[in-house]
């Protein structure tokens, strides 16, 4: 067990796993992105209040439900790395900012592209709208950390403490729409008691979120390989690799 | 299926297609920046190790 952590662990053997891994993750994440997408776009019947356009439900939801999945991920990845020493693990947190920032910034603009015809307004300020705005600057701000050092363990340290203290605003993000009055519907997936959603409607928002999440798992695994790339000294085994 | 009425989306085309259109903007910009780390991240270990 401890000698496969330890192998885990170590660049070529993470790398290798990694390379098998990716072509897997990213079929699969491109078939059920389409098939997400004609069940979103033509399946999916009309909303009765919001029409067809409620459509933007499926690329709004999963982006949003994954800008938090992505952050959660990153301040996990950052505190292993901060107690254990793992470079690994803080390899992997920096792989994971941009990705979380781009769906960070997809939630926002096409919550925004949603609100204008649904509630006559591209933007206000808040509490839901607000702190995933914090969020994004979370992201931008982990990343403009880490390259303002030189010395990579440092800028491993001091991104990881941002990263870990930034989390507090995750559970603000969701529970945004319970605790202040804001436009922003309340939750009406993730309720213990019947979901307030059609099944018709639910069932490609699920395969669509299934995407992203397969695609996020592809993007993590290329940048990772960049990350231990960028990391490694001694390169013998640089050869092997395509 | 009228496909006139498909893309027409009962009204809403000019909210729908524009984010939808940018999700897929997005993604496909993930997909590049991330092989472009890649690619690059290799060629400058390799460089390092000095090998060609």
């Amino acid at each position: 067990m401890w000698t496969w952590i330890h192998k885990l662990g170590s660049p070529p053997h993470a790398f290798r796993i990694l390379e098998r891994l990716a072509p897997w993750l990213g079929w699969a994440a491109l078939i059920v992105i389409l098939e997400g997408a004609y069940w979103g776009l033509v399946r999916a019947p009309a909303d009765y209040q919001q029409g067809e356009g409620f459509r933007i439900l499926y690329v709004h939801a999963p982006a949003a439900w994954m800008s938090l999945f992505v952050y959660v991920l990153m301040a996990l990845a950052a505190a292993v790395g901060l107690i254990w020493r793992i470079k690994l693990a803080h390899a992997a947190a920096a792989a994971c900012a941009p990705v979380g920032a781009s769906f960070t910034f997809l939630a926002l603009a096409t919550g925004s592209i949603w609100g204008k015809p649904m509630w006559g307004t591209w933007w206000v300020w808040d509490a839901r709208l607000t702190s995933e705005l914090i969020l994004l600057f979370l992201y931008l701000g982990y990343m403009a950390l880490r390259s303002s050092f030189d010395d990579r363990d440092r800028a491993d340290r001091a991104s990881a403490v941002l990263a870990i203290v930034g989390v507090i605003n995750v559970p603000i993000i969701h529970y945004s729409v319970e605790w202040w009055t804001t436009l922003h519907q309340p939750a009406s997936v993730t309720r213990l008691a019947k979901p307030a959603i059609a099944l018709p409607m639910l069932v490609p928002l699920f395969i669509m979120l299934a995407g992203y999440q397969l695609y996020f798992g592809w993007l993590l695994c290329r940048r990772l390989q960049g990350e231990i790339l960028r990391r490694e000294r001694s390169a013998g085994w640089l050869k092997e690799i395509g | 299926m009228d496909i006139g009425e498909f893309l027409a989306m009962g009204g809403y085309a000019r909210y729908v297609w524009p984010a939808w259109g940018l999700s897929a903007a997005v993604l496909v910009w993930n997909a590049w920046s991330a092989l472009r780390l890649r690619r690059e991240a290799l060629a400058a270990a390799r460089r390092r190790a000095g090998q060609p």
